[in-house]
């Protein structure tokens, strides 16, 4: 596909996907041609995102599994601690926001203002890792490591799972600040922010399902 | 320094890995010297290792499962030759080497052999089919196919350097605990799987983005070929799937690294838990093998009877109702569980259902062939062979699928005639089949029929021959993986098997030979035409082999089977239509990535396995690094110029006006 096809799509931004080819009159049955790139790139990357909300749902099924098996040891709800957690769900929802503003900054071809708002997005990330990793070690100084029960290793394996994915999602998001400052807003460019955005947002989902049945639900047992 | 590794990590003690794995060794090496003195090493670098083109790729994957089938297959040798030997004696493998063969058959036959040759047919044969240029991530394909590579590296370094699980192909807690199998054999496993699990899934986003996104103009989901929508299907279920198996090996590698406890006995874990997720994995995952040899026999049986397939809707409603149904039946693999009756009388119910989707589709192909007019070239031998074989497949399968009979045969042999029998007769005779179909268009000329035919009937008797003994053993009681047999009714029929296993091997010899043949023979065999089998999808369009750009102009499809419709229409008209007009073309260029990652992840799960922990920290900032520098290289684009794209397509369109003059004189 030509540098040309890229933009194809951009006439009619609400027939995304079928007028790229050289059929202006598709049905809506797929007969229009090949989809132009920014399509094809943010399509695949949705399909891998809901793969990997896929790989989180077996661990969620296996925390639901184990979550009574504490095999004698500590309970979620004499462990987890609801400011802490409300302050990483803080930054990890007003991340989001922030990556979203990058998003239209960039939308705009505004370099500064898009680096700013994904420093933004970076800063809050790593407080979010930051608060989650001393959650992680005051746990295991209690000795509520996960080695102590299967109720534990679920956790840590769920929550630690998600945490792995903020983090290479940071280091992700420092890659593609220093390609925006250098290379400027090219189709490639915009096309992996897109692809970005998408996998924090999808973070932010898994994070408030964590939240949810790992945190709200453990309190009360 | 060096983690767990040691000297006596090698098999210096053990005759049979030493002399099979060095020998691997000592041949690859050969190899790779001969390729260099023979100054081999640029073309091989630039035209396949780093090359991003679909076809490219997708004959690589297809010899990587042919070594690994044939690897495979040496273990299936030395287990039926082992049973007809160790009647009330011990034969010449001793039980810990017999765990590991029977373990590395499994899982080289399904993870590095059926699956990467349905991916590589999937990678060459859907774009060409679609009508378009490529794949939708060129880059991401050959990274997928460089870590399936990786992984088979692994698990075959297993032979020569410490050992490989002992736990069967798929390894069940405890069993596969630290506490019960404390070498790497484990850990081998978890890692071969996991990198080249991750090709795999990469490889299935990749296929579904490009069906569902880049057709050809006017290719609607009702005009796409059949093997295009069983491709949909499989790498639907490779997305939904594959990260069930990624999560629950990392459970594993948890359990067996860091003390957790998702699957032990001790600490409240759950090993039943194990087992359920890996076989909501694994079900869809049998689809996954078969699913695109029902598109290769659908291609196929149409072409070889002349017809347009019978029943073309209710064929893709049938795919997509596997598609959808194979996730609700994983717990048939486990009705001795105990789940209760009302429970697996569901699963029970479930799998008979599945059963009617693939019976929908035997009585299409069947009906297919109905009056047609058939020609029995080895594709189709390999095909009515397929649906004669399958079919008794199916029926012992609906057997197991009843709870009660199922207690009495679980973990027999009898389940284990059951799934080769499927496997066999479904995915392999699909693979051969679509071998010998696909040959003249990957290559430009056709195999050997003669030889062809050989292989197919060979084949074909070596199986029943193989398997029917092992039914009849399985229901006189004989269970799966016995090292050695003390009853003296098993031992006839086993001995039965051990025949029929030289019959497979002859076949195989036979393929050997039709593939040295038809090489010799090229000249005499080549496709001049680009279309070998009067086809009837777009592949046949193009010339054989096709250029880097498949379609000189991309087709406008108006119909179900456009190449068939646009033949039709030549010969009625006795022309070709207008010549088109050219326009350069942007195709992507060559990349080193996939090469790259994939001797990184070699390295790391290396290191990960015998625990060097140093190399695994300096392997995973190596990758950052690496991933930062690929990011940052612009990928690049090669044009290729109007003028070499006219003279290809002028190449194409004078043959078959020789084809289209020779047709007009026939008629």
């Amino acid at each position: 596909m030509s540098e040309a096809d890229l933009f194809a799509g951009r006439e009619d931004p609400y027939r995304v996907g079928r007028g790229g080819g050289n059929a202006k009159g598709a049905t809506g049955h797929g007969e229009g041609g090949p989809s132009p790139k920014k399509t094809v790139a943010s399509y695949g990357f949705w399909i891998f995102l809901l793969s990997d909300i896929i790989m989180f749902s077996a661990f969620f099924a296996t925390y639901a599994v184990l979550v009574i098996r504490t095999a004698g040891g500590p309970t979620g709800a004499e462990l987890f601690e609801q400011p802490r957690t409300a302050a990483e769900t803080a930054c990890l929802l007003f991340s989001s926001f922030t990556a979203g503003m990058a998003a239209v900054a960039a939308k705009r071809e505004q370099v500064a203002a898009s680096e700013i708002w994904l420093l933004a997005t970076g800063v809050l990330g790593v407080g979010f890792l930051f608060l989650e990793l001393g959650e992680f070690a005051s746990l295991i100084a209690q000795g509520a490591g996960p080695q102590r029960s299967a109720f534990l290793s679920a956790f840590f394996a769920l929550v630690g799972c998600h945490g792995l994915h903020v983090f290479g999602g940071l280091l992700w998001l420092g890659t593609m600040m220093a390609q925006i400052l250098v290379k400027g807003f090219r189709p490639q460019i915009q096309r992996r922010l897109a692809c970005f955005n998408l996998f924090w947002h999808a973070l932010d989902i898994v994070w408030i399902a964590i939240f949810t049945l790992v945190y709200l639900m453990g309190i009360k047992h | 320094m060096l983690g767990k590794l040691s000297w006596s990590s090698l098999p210096l003690d053990q005759p049979i890995p030493l002399v099979a794995g060095s020998s691997i060794l000592l041949l690859g090496l050969a190899l790779v010297v001969w390729v260099v003195v023979k100054g081999y090493v640029p073309y091989l670098w630039r035209e396949w290792i780093t090359s991003v083109d679909h076809k490219r790729i997708g004959v690589m994957y297809c010899v990587l499962a042919l070594l690994m089938l044939l690897r495979g297959f040496v273990d299936a040798i030395m287990m039926r030759s082992q049973q007809a030997i160790a009647y009330q004696s011990p034969g010449y493998l001793p039980p810990e080497h017999f765990n590991q063969i029977f373990s590395a058959h499994g899982t080289i036959m399904i993870f590095f052999g059926a699956m990467p040759f349905m991916i590589g047919l999937m990678n060459f044969v859907v774009p060409l089919q679609l009508g378009v240029r490529d794949i939708a991530f060129p880059r991401l394909n050959s990274i997928g196919f460089w870590l399936t590579a990786s992984g088979a590296l692994l698990v075959n370094a297993s032979l020569l350097i410490g050992e490989f699980a002992r736990t069967g192909w798929l390894p069940y807690p405890p069993l596969s605990e630290l506490q019960y199998s404390p070498d790497v054999g484990v850990d081998y496993y978890l890692w071969a799987i996991q990198i080249s699990g991750l090709g795999t899934l990469m490889t299935g986003v990749n296929l579904v983005t490009t069906i569902l996104k880049t057709r050809a103009p006017g290719m609607s989901y009702l005009r796409m070929p059949m093997f295009c929508w069983t491709a949909l299907a499989t790498n639907l279920l490779i997305v939904a799937a594959f990260p069930i198996l990624t999560a629950t090996l990392a459970m594993l590698t948890l359990d067996r690294y860091l003390g957790f406890h998702f699957f032990t006995n001790s600490g409240g874990g759950n090993m039943m838990m194990f087992i359920n997720l890996i076989w909501a994995w694994g079900h869809p995952e049998v689809y996954v093998l078969v699913l695109p040899a029902f598109g290769v026999f659908s291609e196929i049986i149409s072409t070889f009877s002349s017809k347009p397939l019978f029943g073309y809707r209710s064929m893709v409603i049938a795919t997509m109702f596997i598609c959808i149904v194979s996730f609700t039946v994983w717990l048939h693999h486990f009705f001795t569980m105990g789940a209760g009756a009302d429970v697996n009388g569901a699963f029970g119910i479930a799998t008979s259902i599945i059963a009617v989707g693939t019976g929908v589709k035997i009585y299409n192909w069947m009906f297919t062939m109905y009056g047609g007019r058939i020609r029995y070239e080895t594709p189709m031998l390999w095909s009515v062979g397929f649906l004669v074989t399958f079919t008794i497949g199916g029926m012992s399968g609906v057997l197991l699928a009843v709870p009660p009979a199922d207690f009495a045969l679980h973990n027999s042999l009898f389940l284990v005639a059951h799934f080769h029998n499927v496997i066999i007769g479904g995915v392999l005779f699909g693979a051969f089949a679509a071998m010998t179909f696909w040959f003249p268009k990957a290559f430009g000329f056709r195999l050997d029929e003669r030889w062809g035919k050989w292989a197919f009937w060979l084949a074909f008797i070596g199986f029943y021959v193989t398997f029917v003994p092992l039914y009849i053993t399985g229901l006189e009681g004989m269970t799966r993986r016995l090292q050695h047999i003390e009853v003296a009714a098993w031992y006839p029929w086993l001995l039965v098997s051990a025949a029929g296993i030289v019959i497979m091997m002859a076949g195989a010899a036979a393929q050997l030979i039709q593939l040295i043949v038809s090489i010799r023979n090229r000249e005499a065999l080549r496709d001049e035409t680009g279309d070998p089998w009067n086809g009837r999808s777009l592949e046949w369009a193009t010339p054989s082999p096709p250029p880097a750009f498949n379609f000189a102009v991309l087709p406008d499809v108006r119909e179900q089977e456009p190449y068939w419709a646009i033949k039709q229409r030549a010969i009625e008209q006795q022309d070709l239509g207008p010549a088109p007009t050219y326009q350069p073309i942007g195709m992507p260029e060559n990349s080193s990535v996939g090469f790259v990652t994939a001797a990184f992840t070699t390295v790391l799960g290396f290191a990960l396995i015998w625990q060097i922990w140093w190399l695994v920290i300096v392997g995973l900032v190596a990758g950052f690094v690496l991933f930062v520098i690929f990011t940052w290289m612009d990928p690049q684009e090669r044009e290729i110029s109007a003028e070499d794209v006219a003279v290809a397509d002028r190449r194409r369109r004078s043959a078959r006006e020789a084809w289209l003059a020779q047709q007009g004189e026939a008629s």
